[in-house]
């Protein structure tokens, strides 16, 4: 197979896509916050549309703006419903997403006319059209493509955060009494993780979609913690899992001509699936040698 | 005006037709998710609704049309199959239930894409309307699918109703229900097939990511009016279908507007106003009920304030020195002055303000109170005199006059607190 450029860029972006989400969602998964990725990921719709009708364009940083305040205010409703109203914390969840997505829904109706932004690509993004969503200078110059400059920064600054307070996000993460304890500022941690969230789905909803960007937040750090405890082995492996899967998934969608981005979502099951089943096989057998080797003992 | 009279006298059999299909949808998830909301379950729908996809999908690959009995067999197929996956994986594996839940949702839903775009190219005339099944819209449903949609939510409706005590048990009290010997697994089996369905009739109406609030919200609302399950139930029915026709009627009337959208956010305008005016869990009714507590506690501050001057042998205390006793509380102070005065308690003379004989008896009664509490925190709890004033402070506020008098029996009719302060009494009832 002959080296094609596109789909080198193709695969580049979707891997510093997978890579930042799969980061983010070490920790979500870790602190049981899985389904409120998934909700940020629907919540930030209106955030994008009210920051397309103040800038006019599907890029830059009011965007970031615009859905990071919707998704770090959506934190705080769902935070506020289940601490203040008392509501169980799967229906603040439910119903807090669902408002905000119909909310959005509804603007993107009311403006269709006028804001050229579609209810599709919100849901669905195409990675496909990357390499021909150029960033060109005002002078002109071609820069190469836009969204992979996107996923750069994104992955820069969600590695950045990881690493700048990774002490911090680890202790909460694990023991957040004791992190609370010893003087740390656990809810600014957390929101920092939600602005990260809400960022990182605003910086990938064009390239993979908002449901997709939960698949690469949640499935690779799943199956990653199935094979390891450890934190460290925990990203590594995730990292890997981003790699491979937009590997895979773009050579899929080529093989089928489909989405890319659902097919990297279909990888990641394969490899979610096939690690139940594993592990499912290997318990028992485990603890059958665990006995033996006691008895032998 | 007109579109109104129009929508709502249901002379066009198209209305008609969409309002009893949500109306019937409607009762049946609210019913459904109120079970879901009680057993803790209710992201589960959310789940279900992503991975009807995929089955949408395969019933318009292999009938090559809308047909609403494949759509719904595929759907329902592909939902089922997400349900047993989630209780498969978070059985044998460590995963927690929101996380296989989520990767559960994203992976069908990512497969769904998958196929929904293999099913585009085909090009397809008829699979136009399929970008409905991800945004719904009622006012779409055609004569065909309402009889199929209609018949499911009936039969839904039914079969909760017919084994309502059964499910009411699973629900609250499962190893109970075990142990009279209900089939709690098969139960369950029907269960999920319920909520399954549930969700395959909604999905055309309302969209795959707008469905989970149909589950969930009537649910959560009705939980604030009432703790009777069947009274949930009804509540829950009523704001849902409320929603429905309210949503129906505006997408009727604002046309290229989806049914959803519009249902739900009618939904959580219900939601959030249940929460917050609620009669009996509300946010704001908890509010007023503790701003009154503190209200009258200011009350009880000031009189014991004005009865130990009293006793001190002062005819009352200046206005001054009843704020210097509340420092940052002025307010709060002058409100309670006005309002003890109206009713009787104190009256003001020259700046000084003095207790009535009606509020020398209620002022009485909370000192008698405070003390006999501490006396009785000192003789039968055995705590230091010195360590019983911070309790007998909260105690005095609510102690009812059972209590008292069975406080006052237990100690024998005392006439000293632990401290010797005499302990007032009211002269009129001994």
């Amino acid at each position: 197979m002959n080296f094609d450029p596109n789909a080198f860029l193709i695969i580049t972006t979707g891997s510093m896509i997978a890579i930042s989400c799969g980061l983010l969602g070490v920790f979500l998964m870790l602190r049981k916050m899985a389904m409120t990725g998934d909700a940020i990921s629907h919540a930030v719709l209106p955030g994008i549309v009210i920051a397309f009708l103040v800038s006019g364009s599907r890029h830059g940083l009011t965007m970031v703006i615009g859905a990071g305040l919707v998704g770090i205010l959506a934190t705080v409703f769902i935070e506020y419903l289940s601490n203040k109203v008392k509501l169980q914390s799967d229906a603040s969840i439910g119903i807090t997403f669902t408002s905000l997505f119909a909310i959005g829904i509804i603007m993107i109706t009311f403006l269709a006319n006028e804001i050229d932004l579609d209810q599709d690509c919100v849901l669905y993004g195409e990675i496909a059209y990357v390499p021909i969503d150029l960033w060109i200078t005002g002078a002109g110059k071609i820069m190469g493509p836009r969204v992979t400059y996107l996923s750069l920064i994104n992955m820069a600054l969600v590695i950045g955060f990881i690493t700048l307070f990774f002490k911090e996000l680890k202790i909460s993460t694990f023991d957040k009494e004791f992190a609370a304890t010893i003087g740390l500022n656990t809810v600014l941690v957390n929101y920092g993780l939600m602005g990260m969230v809400s960022y990182t789905t605003v910086s990938s909803f064009e390239a993979v979609g908002a449901i997709l960007v939960v698949a690469l937040m949640v499935v690779p750090p799943a199956t990653a913690y199935l094979w390891t405890k450890n934190l460290y082995k925990l990203i590594r492996l995730t990292v890997l899992l981003g790699i491979i899967i937009s590997f895979l998934g773009y050579y899929l969608a080529y093989f089928l001509n489909s989405s890319i981005a659902g097919a990297m979502a279909s990888v990641a099951g394969v490899f979610f699936f096939t690690t139940v089943v594993l592990q499912r096989k290997q318990i028992p057998r485990i603890k059958k040698k665990l006995s033996t080797m006691k008895l032998n003992d | 005006m007109e579109e109104f009279i129009y929508f709502f006298s249901f002379q066009d059999p198209n209305v008609l037709m969409v309002v009893t299909g949500i109306v019937l949808l409607s009762i049946s998830a609210a019913m459904v998710g109120t079970f879901t909301f009680l057993d803790k379950k209710a992201l589960v729908g959310d789940a279900i609704s992503h991975a009807v996809l995929p089955g949408v999908c395969l019933a318009f690959m292999i009938s090559g049309n809308k047909n609403p009995y494949w759509i719904v067999s595929g759907a329902f197929v592909t939902g089922a199959l997400s349900t047993y996956t989630i209780t498969w994986v978070a059985n044998y594996t460590k995963l927690k239930e929101d996380t296989v839940i989520a990767s559960v949702l994203s992976i069908f839903f990512g497969v769904g894409i998958v196929m929904m775009t293999q099913l585009q190219q085909t090009g397809n005339a008829s699979l136009s309307g399929l970008d409905h099944f991800i945004f719904g819209n009622a006012i779409s449903i055609v004569g065909q699918d309402l009889w199929v949609y209609g018949f499911l939510a009936l039969a839904i409706i039914i079969v909760i109703l017919v084994f309502y005590k059964e499910f009411q048990l699973m629900v609250f009290n499962r190893s109970f229900a075990e142990s009279v010997g209900l089939p709690v697994k098969r139960l369950e089996f029907l269960f999920n097939s319920l909520m399954v369905l549930a969700v395959v009739t909604g999905i055309q109406a309302i969209g795959v990511v707008l469905m989970a609030a149909l589950l969930i919200t009537p649910a959560a609302a009705a939980k604030f009016w009432t703790n009777r399950l069947s009274l949930m139930l009804l509540i829950a029915v009523i704001f849902s279908v409320v929603s429905g026709i309210v949503g129906a009627y505006i997408s009727f009337v604002l046309p290229h507007m989806p049914t959803g959208p519009w249902v739900v956010i009618v939904l959580s305008l219900i939601a959030f106003l249940s929460f917050f005016f609620s009669t009996k869990k509300g946010i704001l009714t908890k509010w007023i009920s503790k701003r009154n507590y503190q209200r009258k506690i200011h009350r009880d501050h000031i009189l014991k304030a004005l009865f130990s001057a009293n006793e001190q042998g002062h005819e009352g205390l200046s206005s001054s020195e009843v704020y210097a006793n509340f420092p940052g509380k002025s307010f709060r102070t002058q409100y309670a002055i006005n309002k003890l005065g109206k009713e009787g308690y104190i009256y003001e003379k020259q700046l000084v303000i003095s207790l009535t004989k009606k509020g020398i008896k209620e002022a009485g009664r909370i000192v008698r109170l405070h003390r006999l509490w501490e006396l009785y925190m000192t003789e039968y709890m055995n705590i230091a005199p010195d360590h019983v004033h911070d309790s007998a402070e909260k105690l005095e506020h609510i102690i009812t006059p059972e209590l008292e008098r069975q406080l006052d029996k237990n100690l024998n009719f005392p006439q000293e607190d632990p401290h010797q302060s005499i302990i007032p009494r009211d002269k009129d009832k001994s």
